[in-house]
């Protein structure tokens, strides 16, 4: 307990410091994403420390998150809609159901026909859905391209995102489960990782559904603006008793509004967590993990426990996306990176602790720092190592303008050491 | 002629691509198949393995380049290889040496030891990028084409041009080389059949006096080798740029499991078959047909069943079936 409350200690201590040194807003971004890292590492926490699952699609999930925040509040655009709307719709309910016939084929036919028959449906499906959705999505496209071309939302406050984030990853995942989790564990990796890589595929592709990498911008805040509230006077009052500008403060006051947020969100699912993680519902997880034939013996459903926490963990990445992409007040799919999105929220799980939510939390919040802070230290150090060296001289110029690959170097090493030296991480599981 | 015209036009855009493609896949999916047979893990590190030697080779090559030597109409690159190989083969010794070889005398699980090799992944990525940069580089030179389109037509009177860049062919060629290296070391030599013991039986091959460390050493030189040639043949069809190779991992991984994990030949034949459905499904068959088929039948759009951004989708589509339907691969590998 005294290590908990320490730990915690010292990663509020790092970025108070982080407040008192450079800049409060530094600080609170700081915040604000560790916030979001330590939600998706609850999740990953969940499949992997609680049972065991093997999930490498993190950034996939995170990116359904960031579309669901389009989706729900971005304005419709109706004259996409009128182009297409009910088409393109159709063409996907069309899909599903050649899914679902090839499914239903394969477990009703006979042995020897129903290979061929799921060919000859899918195969054919295929072409069909295709004539029925490219000229509806060429339709929409064609919607005034430079600004819309796409679909738009539904209009609903932007809050709403974030559940129906985690319900649309949930989705996904479910999907992904019933496929890919009969797999063992490394398989499995390796399908999830590619999973992620098709999401973000149809994420830059697919612009009548998300303007692809034309980005969408400018999606609503839960927030007030910081132009509003610099025009507010009332505000401006107040700013200036704290002994701040009102420009300063107005940024401030956005974000810790955000961090506010977050963490109401932070704290409910943390709780949710640790009671699913105490009750016999958690019990039995972890002896499944640790045994899942004696578990199985006992009557346990591994399979669909174990798709039942994959949904889970996943709906959790899926929020944090959703709250993300909110944050940014944009969705950019260019920028979404396996390192940055799945692995180094794995990096988090294994420091922090896996199978302690505590210890994920944690884990979200101190490699979110150091991700963060490791540029400017490694600025700091290389310009002790070049501070020698001639001015101008190629060398020097190479090695300061490395420094932003340290990030990547320095949470290699960080796992490796925690992997070696401390294999449970910093709050190990009890 | 018609039907001449429509294979030469799929020979350009599809076979001779995807056989190059496919080639430096097979190699790749050689060196995971081969740590997963001997090490008993699949690699996560082993795409910035490739990136990290052919950084190597890159280097050596710009310095041949500078001191003006050259294999004329060959690119320099080849004679960098070496270089590469030694640069690859120092960092996963001492990578064995500082990390791997702690949790093989602990016997750690499999799953421990992927966590560990995205651990690695992190540090090769970063070491990469910290010495050669995140961007394209280009180091290809030589003769450009071994025939062009141009000269094809001219030579055939085919309206179907058939041009097949040097780099392609050298692919091919090298890839064949490398393979039949392989496979003799492994089937013929002393070493090599230590290494396929080991690989069948732990115990047993412990117990005739085969020295594991050794068998491990001798791995992961191998295994340096395969993916710096690998990653020298890809940078020079396409370009060098660490995270295109970071993301060759999967469709290396699709070709290692679809083969048949942990089974040479099934590596091979995975890399052709993920190869040629990448391209395959990616391609546009609007010429093919239009040659192929009678006038009024000639399709009106581009039939290309996938826009090339999903090619990834390809390999993991071919990955699931595998698993699903026959979860030890075409070649009777390993399961997991």
């Amino acid at each position: 307990m005294t290590r908990t409350i320490g730990l915690f200690a010292l990663v509020a201590a790092l970025i108070l410091g982080t407040g008192f040194l450079q800049s409060w807003n530094s600080a609170l971004i700081i915040l604000n994403m560790g916030l979001v890292s330590a939600i998706m590492a609850l999740g990953v926490n969940l499949q992997w420390g609680l049972a065991g699952l093997f999930n490498v699609g993190v950034m996939g999930f995170v990116a359904v998150g960031g579309l669901a925040v389009v989706l729900v509040s971005m304005a419709p655009v109706p004259e996409a809609w009128d182009a297409g709307g009910p088409r393109v719709i159709g063409a996907i309910l069309f899909g599903i159901g050649v899914v679902v016939a090839a499914v239903l084929a394969w477990k009703k036919l006979g042995k020897g026909v129903r290979g061929w028959a799921v060919a000859a449906i899918t195969v054919a499906g295929f072409f069909a859905y295709r004539a029925l959705l490219d000229p509806a999505v060429d339709a929409i496209e064609a919607v005034n391209p430079a600004a819309t071309g796409y679909l738009g939302g539904l209009g609903l406050p932007v809050l709403l995102a974030w559940p129906i984030g985690g319900v649309m990853a949930a989705g996904v995942a479910w999907a992904i489960g019933k496929t890919a989790l009969g797999l063992r564990s490394d398989y499995l990796a390796i399908a999830t990782l590619g999973i992620a890589e098709i999401i973000i595929a149809v994420l830059k592709n697919e612009d009548w559904l998300a303007r692809g990498v034309k980005n969408v911008i400018g999606l609503p805040r839960p927030v007030p603006y910081e132009i509003d509230l610099q025009a507010d006077p009332g505000f401006v009052e107040t700013a200036g008793n704290l002994g701040l500008d009102a420009t300063t403060a107005s940024t401030l006051a956005v974000k810790l509004g955000y961090s506010l947020l977050f963490t109401a969100v932070l704290v409910v699912l943390l709780i949710l967590a640790q009671l699913a993680l105490k009750s016999p519902w958690g019990r039995m997880m972890r002896a499944i993990r640790d045994n899942e034939t004696a578990a199985e013996a006992m009557g346990k459903d591994v399979t669909r426990r174990h798709l039942q926490i994959f949904v889970l963990g996943c709906a959790l990445c899926g929020m944090a996306g959703a709250m993300m992409t909110t944050l940014d007040g944009q969705l950019t799919p260019g920028t979404y990176q396996p390192l940055r999105y799945t692995f180094l929220i794995w990096v988090m799980v294994i420091v922090g602790g896996s199978g302690n939510n505590l210890g994920a939390v944690l884990g979200g919040f101190l490699i979110w720092f150091l991700w963060v802070q490791v540029e400017p230290m490694g600025q700091f150090v290389m310009n002790l190592v070049t501070s020698g060296m001639a001015d101008g001289s190629a060398v020097k110029a190479h090695l300061q303008d490395s420094v932003q690959h340290m990030r990547l170097l320095t949470m290699g090493v960080i796992l490796l050491l925690v992997l070696r030296f401390a294999p449970r991480g910093l709050l190990p599981e009890k | 002629m018609d039907i001449l015209n429509a294979f030469v036009a799929l020979a350009n855009f599809v076979i001779v691509p995807a056989l190059a493609y496919g080639s430096q896949l097979a190699l790749g999916a050689l060196g995971v198949t081969l740590i997963y047979a001997i090490l008993r893990f699949s690699n996560f590190a082993h795409g910035d393995t490739m990136a990290w030697g052919t950084m190597c080779a890159v280097l050596a090559t710009w310095g041949l380049q500078a001191a003006g030597i050259g294999l004329g109409p060959l690119p320099t690159a080849l004679l960098a290889i070496p270089v590469g190989i030694a640069g690859a083969a120092v960092l996963v010794l001492a990578t064995d040496r500082v990390v791997y070889r702690f949790y093989r005398e602990q016997k750690a699980k499999p799953v421990i030891l992927v966590i560990v090799s995205m651990g690695i992944m992190f540090v090769y990525n970063g070491l990469t990028r910290f010495v050669i940069g995140p961007d394209d580089q280009n180091f290809a030179d030589g003769e450009r084409f071994l025939i062009s389109a141009r000269d094809f037509k001219a030579l055939t009177g085919l309206d179907e041009g058939l041009a097949i860049k040097t780099t392609q062919a050298l692919t091919v060629v090298v890839a064949l080389i490398t393979v039949a290296l392989l496979f003799w070391f492994l089937n013929r030599t002393r070493t090599g059949k230590s290494m396929r013991a080991y690989s069948d039986n732990e115990d047993l091959a412990l117990l005739s006096g085969i020295n594991p460390e050794r068998v491990v050493t001798v791995t992961w030189l191998i295994v340096a080798a395969l993916a710096t040639i690998a990653g020298v043949l890809y940078g020079l069809d396409k370009s060098f740029k660490p995270f295109t190779y970071f993301q060759l991992l999967l469709p290396i991984f699709a070709a290692a499991i679809v083969g048949g994990i942990g089974n040479p030949l099934g590596a091979i034949a995975g890399g052709f078959v993920i190869a040629f459905s990448e391209v395959g499904i990616t391609y546009a068959w609007k010429k093919f047909l239009t040659y192929f088929l009678p006038e009024s039948m000639a399709p009106d759009g581009l039939v290309q069943l996938l826009s090339t951004d999903y090619k990834f989708a390809v390999s993991f589509v071919i990955l699931v079936i595998v698993l699903l339907f026959r979860p030890t691969g075409l070649f009777k590998g390993q399961t997991i």
